[in-house]
């Protein structure tokens, strides 16, 4: 069963009550039992992932060491790729079959050295990078040692580079792997394609079914939703290291660094160069390098040295033209210096397309529209292109700067395909960090008025004022949107009345009884409450009018993702103490409202109850208070919305109350509630809360207009 | 109590015991051998010599000398497009970009051939391409064609089959290969396999389709649609039925299907499954036989029973009370069920190998769909069951969302069609994934405006950002220079958050010279507009705020009102928020809407003589709206602001907020809004007319009612007016 599912559908009521004593017993006997069991299992049924997870003896064998295979001349040779296959078609996804995790498994074949049969080797045995992409996997939670459990294979044998291989010999390698049955489920790593002169844009090896992840696709050899586009790693991102540059204006507008140009693109970059002059930088391979400087990293322009990478920190916007193929490294160093990549390079399948958005990160250009570059890139508007540097230094950072990132991606990708209930989502994607810190997604983002029939919930939270319970319950069945009111009896030790001395009203009343005193009984998101709409109250507000509280329900269907409460309360920075501060005073501005009496939607509750951040809810319960403040700053922080107060109220205390408290009371309490401010802001990492200056009245509050037309007339006071 | 220790000291070493006789074994191995035992098969090794191996390959491009030069740019360009034709054609290969550069994205329906009558859906498909803002009836100026000729049912035994469509089109001069054409179908190929075959030569053009399979799918060229009845409204269509959002979802069913079996041919093998996954209690799949005319002829030994089971439940119950809905293929891939599913909210559990699902290039459905696989069909349940209660909130919030944006109505599938071709040609001036698939959707976001997320009016949230914290002022001036015009430039400049102040000139007489404006601290620029009363709309490149704030040269306005509306507008700044209000009501007698600025309990228009709103709409309200509804407006009393609020409300689907305002105010406005028109002796004929012209063009009613009103917190208490921020409004 999915572990995930665990939302617990009766709530607090049904916990047996039992002495505290009894029960320790009972759980530590129990959780041994159970411990027991499950190491029990683990170690019987489970034991690859402990032993191989484990296992860091470091092998101190040479490459050169590995076993030789030799090839007979006419070993078979697979199939050429099958352009029609997809995932439906090509792929045996019954070998992945149904686990909790949701993980594929992946297979790595054992190195060998495949020799022909005079001895003469296929291919170069690994090169650096694909020992590292096979590392990277092997490390990951991807990998099995176990070939029948597997569902990827991965063969050991390197075909990221097409020109260090021989294709035929390579193409029998491959179809004398143990599993290889057509390719089925294999996956090949191809960076380079083609060789000459017509470069295909697909790995020549012949390969049958297997799956390609391929730097330099065209739209004609890949097959959407079955390969995987992949960037073409760039050593220097190892090499060189470029300090973020914070976006902003840069020295160039246009860049152009790469040194294999056609001559046909380069006279177009330099007509494009003598047009606009100083902002556009056309770069060469420099021709006078004094010796024992690498030429890759420096460029020319004029006789003038530039360091590469370095130089593309200083332009807003670097090319990317396709070379003989449309996989360039380049695109890994602009990316890298947060410079914004414009594609030039018709058909090309941008690296990760499946799931990366380029629009966000780059700008592509049709090749007949290069003479129009400039105007174009003139047309982003500078919010756009900060944020696209950003992005490109994102998408780098995640997944391009190292065999590992490429190896993971092209892994998780093949993943949300196979198990697509479970994938990862656009916005994990495609957010950067920091996007994914300040931007917030509405749970409840559809905009929908919930039709005024459904009616609302009441539910009030009570220990034993019985007296004062049955005068709120009272009150508020008079409002005509209740549908239903639910009574908390938060007290262990004495029973709620009987059923004949509850009150007569005309909706359904229900009393749960709750296992513990805890505050946050009242925002259990009990099977009771049918509505989305919840008004939480507490057993002694009996001052809000029958008017006040359905104009409190209508405002709430306009604003259904919001606490819509009376009395409003503010947080403010205290300068002198550095923290924050708690405001009851009356001011001009609200960002919290008391849950005294507040209408809000059931959703919050399962979040309160369920989704709390921290231990925020344990905490409130252990000091009783600041329960409404928590809610608070559950709401904004999920919807990034304030708070809607409604009406004149500014205090629930009823006139004789207030003789009761007195200031020495009220000023502990400012300090407790002060405190739970900065504790939430601290837990929550931010301060979620908005300040507001409004407040919601009926349309026609205090105008001059005949009362009795009113909807609203009786709108209680301060 | 001795009894209980006793008991559990039993049970403790009753299970150490079983766990030592389990796994014991296993353990000790683990303990004693797996360094020595395991380590050399297991992962991939590390190789002593790994820093001493080559690197795949110099990155650069290998240039060596001896090859020959590779081939040219242009002559490689130009061998593409003869080689990349027909079934293998993309917009670079197949489609004439020139033909839209002169007169940008402009459709051309052929006309209709005589005594060939079109099927119903594909008339709604040609009235949705010449209602919308892209049609010319011009062919010379257009940049893509749609034929007259109806290509919806391609299936030979059809009634709506017409044959010799290859002659015909042969016969059009226009044609051209089929060149910039698109080709509309619904239903390809015929019993038994149904393949994609249309029975002509579809040449370059693409093709809008519904069951598109993957590997005939042109990607980047051609257009999945979706498959829909023949009943599908023209515009507007119905709503989601989704009211409520709860978590978990309590909904009497999990995963529902009911439908028929094919007891032979295409997408049997799939149906015949489904009665498997059926358990009778949250989970209710059936099937029945009975379809076409000699199903007994192929009856197994389930179909009596199934067909008897089939009758017992209700397919709209189904759909109204299954929180997921099995959408299997059919003979085709796709089916109508799919449409109903979204529609109904019921999350649609797709099990269509090889579907290109509708709009995929453009729409995210794997934020409201489960894609299953036909081949896994047993693993659904349990993993529909996993799906977090919250996953599942939002999955049916966006099948709703996605559903009234681009499915509901003939016309906005039409139009997202054309939306995505013309996103095509201009690539950096098109649409992220982002735009499509957050509400208001693509449609209604449009690229030309800008393409930066943050400067849309609605997400800010989940953009990160917030609006620009200063407003620009438009007054529109239609008499010379009067004093109600100067005391309201000179009160809305002493705001804090005014930016400048802009005149629109809408006067004959020509504007008065500089030193005849008030001195005022902001700068003041005077457009000299047109005539029209929609000019006032028009996205002028001098607005660089988020916020407008709208006048006109009779609203009289206090500096504190306009700081306080502002304020409250940076919190909604989706909406218009302003301050004299009307509203909208159904009136039953005459079968009609009415229209009113009587003082009510509720509103849904605040007019633009004195309201804020985003930009962004002054861009909509030209590029969305078609030319004749914006000259309808200019005619009639009133209508844009009716017009205004009818377009933001179809954005935003939420009432406009009206915002305090001194009271004596009030009581002028009727008056002075829109001269003698408006006066309540002659009721708001004008405005009634306009308000049903809008709401028929839109297919719907968008107004919302609101019966709130956003006053400053402590406005008209009982306390110190010298506490108050806003104390100028409490003047009486």
């Amino acid at each position: 069963m999915c572990a995930s599912a665990k939302y617990n559908t009766r709530g607090p009521a049904l916990i047996p009550r039992m002495k505290t004593k009894h029960r320790i017993y009972y759980i530590t006997l129990f959780s041994i039992v159970l411990l027991g069991l499950i190491a029990t299992g683990m170690f019987q049924f489970w034991p690859h992932s402990i032993e191989s997870s484990n296992d860091w003896t470091v092998e101190k064998r040479s490459v050169h060491d590995v076993p030789v295979v030799k090839l007979p001349a006419d070993s078979p040779i697979p199939e050429r790729g099958d352009l029609s296959c997809r995932m439906h078609t090509c792929f045996d996804v019954y070998r992945c079959g149904f686990n909790p995790k949701n993980k594929i498994k992946v297979y790595i074949y054992s190195l060998k050295k495949y020799v022909d049969e005079y001895g003469t080797s296929v291919s170069n045995t690994i090169s650096r990078e694909y020992n590292e992409l096979l590392t990277a996997i092997s490390d990951s939670e991807f990998y099995t040692d176990d070939v029948n459990r597997a569902c990827l294979f991965v063969p050991s044998i390197d075909v990221l580079n097409q020109n260090t291989l021989r294709i035929k010999e390579t193409a029998q390698a491959l179809a004398q792997l143990s599993r290889w049955d057509r390719g089925t489920n294999h996956l090949l790593f191809n960076m380079l394609p083609g060789g000459p002169p017509d470069y295909n844009t697909a790995l020549d090896v012949p390969r049958d079914r297997a799956l390609l992840a391929g730097g330099g696709f065209s739209t004609w050899t890949y097959r959407q939703g079955y390969d995987v586009s992949i960037p073409v790693y760039s050593p220097l991102s190892g090499e060189v290291d470029l300090p973020e540059r914070g976006p902003g204006p840069r020295r160039y507008f246009i860049l152009s660094s790469q040194m294999a140009l056609h001559p046909e693109y380069r006279s177009e970059l330099e007509a494009l160069q003598a047009e606009n002059g100083e902002s556009v930088l056309v770069l060469d391979k420099c021709t006078n390098l004094s010796d024992g400087v690498p030429a890759v990293r420096k460029r020319c322009h004029n006789n003038q040295i530039f360091d590469y990478p370095q130089v593309l920190q200083e332009a807003t916007f670097c090319v990317v033209l396709r070379g003989a193929r449309l996989g360039q490294a380049v695109l890994s160093d602009v990316l890298q210096a947060g410079c914004v990549p414009v594609i030039i390079a018709d058909s090309y399948i941008l690296p990760f397309s499946e799931v990366l958005d380029w629009k966000r990160a780059s700008v592509v250009i049709p090749e007949e529209k290069m003479p129009e570059m400039y105007s174009i890139l003139q047309s982003v508007p500078q919010r756009q292109i900060e944020e696209m540097q950003r992005q490109a230094r994102w998408f780098w950072e995640a997944y391009f700067r190292s065999m590992k990132a490429i190896a993971l991606a092209t892994l998780q990708i093949i993943n949300d395909r196979i198990y697509p209930y479970a994938a990862i989502s656009y916005e994990e994607w495609n957010d950067p960090p920091a996007v994914k810190w300040s931007s917030v997604s509405n749970p409840l983002f559809l905009p929908l008025i919930p039709p005024q029939s459904q009616g609302f919930t009441a539910i009030v939270l009570t220990y034993d004022r019985v007296e004062s319970l049955f005068r709120v319950i009272t009150e508020v069945s008079k409002v005509p949107s209740l549908s239903k009111l639910l009574v908390v009896w938060n007290n262990q030790n004495k029973n709620p009345p009987e059923d004949s001395l509850w009150p007569k009203i005309r909706v359904p009343l229900k009393v749960v009884r709750t296992a513990e005193n805890k505050l946050s009984n009242r925002f259990f998101p009990y099977d009771e409450i049918e509505t989305e709409a919840v008004l939480a109250i507490d057993d002694d507000i009996i001052m809000l009018t029958s008017d006040e509280l359905q104009f409190g329900y209508e405002v709430w269907r306009e604003f259904p993702d919001r606490l819509v409460g009376y009395p409003g309360r503010l947080h403010l920075w205290d300068h002198e103490m550095n923290k924050w501060k708690y405001e009851s005073e009356w001011t001009n501005e609200v960002s919290m409202v008391l849950t005294g009496a507040a209408f809000y939607h059931k959703y919050f509750n399962y979040l309160y109850t369920y989704k709390m951040p921290g231990d925020i809810k344990n905490w409130v319960d252990a000091h009783m208070n600041c329960e409404d403040i928590a809610m608070n700053f559950l709401v904004a922080n999920v919807t990034g919305k304030s708070v809607i107060k409604v009406t004149p109220r500014k205090k629930f205390k009823c006139p004789e109350c207030t003789a009761i408290d007195g200031l020495s009371l009220d000023q502990t309490h400012m300090v407790e509630r002060s405190e739970c401010i900065n504790k939430f802001a601290s837990v929550f990492g931010t301060m979620p809360l908005k300040v507001v200056e409004h407040r919601a009245d009926p349309v026609l509050y205090k105008d001059d207009f005949p009362e009795k037309l009113k909807s609203f007339p009786n709108i209680g006071s301060l | 109590m001795q009894a209980r220790k006793k008991y559990i000291l039993v049970t403790f070493l009753a299970s150490w015991l079983l766990l030592f006789l389990l796994g014991g074994d296993r353990l000790r191995r683990f303990a004693f051998f797996s360094r020595t035992k395991a380590g050399a098969r297991r992962s991939w090794p590390r190789w002593a010599d790994r820093s001493l191996l080559k690197s795949f390959g110099d990155p650069e491009e290998p240039q060596s000398h001896g090859d020959p030069p590779p081939p040219s740019p242009r002559a490689r360009r130009a061998a593409r497009l003869s080689a990349y034709k027909g079934s293998r054609c993309r917009m670079e290969t197949c489609f004439d970009l020139g033909r839209c550069q002169r007169h940008g994205f402009k459709v051309f329906t052929y006309p209709r051939e005589r005594g060939e009558p079109v099927s119903e859906s594909y008339g709604k498909i040609l009235a949705s391409i010449e209602r919308s803002r892209y049609y010319t009836p011009r062919p010379e100026e257009a940049c893509l064609f749609v034929l007259g000729i109806d290509t919806l049912d391609r299936d030979r035994l059809s009634g709506h089959y017409v044959p010799d469509v290859d002659e015909k089109i042969r016969g059009f001069p226009l044609w051209n290969g089929g060149r910039n054409h698109l080709v509309f179908n619904l239903y390809s190929g015929t019993w038994p396999n149904y393949t994609e075959e249309l029975g002509f030569d579809v040449g370059q053009a693409m093709l809008a389709k519904a069951s598109f399979y993957a590997e005939s799918f042109r990607p980047g060229f051609d257009v999945s649609i979706p498959l829909f009845p023949r009943d599908h409204p023209q515009r507007g269509g119905q709503r989601g039925w989704l009211r409520r959002g709860a978590v978990p979802p309590k909904k009497k069913y999990l995963l529902a299907f009911k439908g028929k079996r094919y007891l032979t041919g295409i997408g049997s093998s799939t149906r015949n499954a489904l009665h498997h996954i059926h358990n009778g209690k949250d989970i209710v799949s059936l099937t029945t036989c009975k379809h076409g005319k000699d199903w007994e002829k192929h009856k197994d030994t389930r179909c009596d029973k199934d067909n008897v089971d089939y009758e017992k439940f209700d397919y709209q119950e189904l759909l109204h009370n299954s929180t997921f809905c099995i959408v299997p293929r059919g003979r085709r891939l796709g089916s109508f069920r799919f449409l109903e599913a979204l529609q109904a909210a019921c999350i649609p559990v797709l099990l269509s190998d090889g579907w290109e699902l509708p709009f995929s290039e453009v729409i995210d459905w794997s934020k409201a769909a489960v894609v299953g696989s036909e081949r896994l069909l047993l693993q659904i349940p349990s993993a529909v069951r996993c799906i977090h209660p919250e996953r599942v909130l939002a999955f049916q919030q966006q099948t709703q969302f996605l559903w009234d944006a681009y499915f509901s109505s003939v016309d906005k599938i039409v139009h997202t069609t054309l939306e995505i071709i013309k996103d095509r040609l201009l690539p950096h001036r098109s649409r992220s994934r982002f735009l499509w698939n957050a509400p208001p959707g693509g449609l209604l976001a449009l690229p030309d405006f800008s393409t930066h997320v943050g400067d849309f009016p609605f997400y800010y949230l989940q953009h990160g950002s917030s609006p620009s914290d200063k407003f620009t002022a438009l007054v529109r001036a239609v008499s010379p220079l009067s004093q109600p015009l100067l005391r309201l430039v000179q009160a809305v400049s002493k705001s804090q958050y005014c930016a400048q102040i802009l005149v629109l000139w809408n006067c004959e007489k020509p504007p008065p010279p500089t030193e005849k404006w008030p001195q005022i601290v902001v700068p003041l620029t005077v457009i000299e507009g047109g005539r029209k009363l929609s000019d006032r709309f028009f996205p002028y490149a001098a607005i660089r705020t988020d916020a407008v704030l709208s006048l006109d040269e009779h609203s009289s306005l206090s500096t504190s009102e306009v700081d306080f509306a502002f304020v409250v507008w940076r919190s909604f700044p989706e909406r218009i928020v302003g301050f004299p209000a009307s509203s909208h009501f159904w009136d039953a007698e005459q079968q009609r809407w009415g229209y009113t600025s009587r003082w009510t309990n509720e509103l849904s228009i605040v007019l633009t003589a004195a309201a804020f709103y985003h930009r962004y709409y002054h861009s909509l309200f030209t590029g969305f709206l078609p030319a004749g509804l914006r000259e309808l407006a200019g005619g009639l009393a009133a209508c844009e602001d009716i017009l205004m609020n009818v377009l933001v409300a179809a954005v935003t689907k939420l009432p406009p907020i009206k915002v305090a305002q001194r009271k004596q105010h009030k009581e002028a406005v009727p008056q002075q809004v829109k001269g003698t028109a408006a006066t309540s002796g002659r009721g708001f004929s004008q405005q009634q007319d306009c308000l049903n012209q809008v709401a028929d063009w839109f297919g719907y009613m968008p107004l919302v009612s609101s019966r709130l009103r956003l006053d400053p917190v402590l406005f008209k208490d009982q306390v110190s007016v010298l506490r108050k921020k806003y104390r100028h409004l409490e003047r009486p």
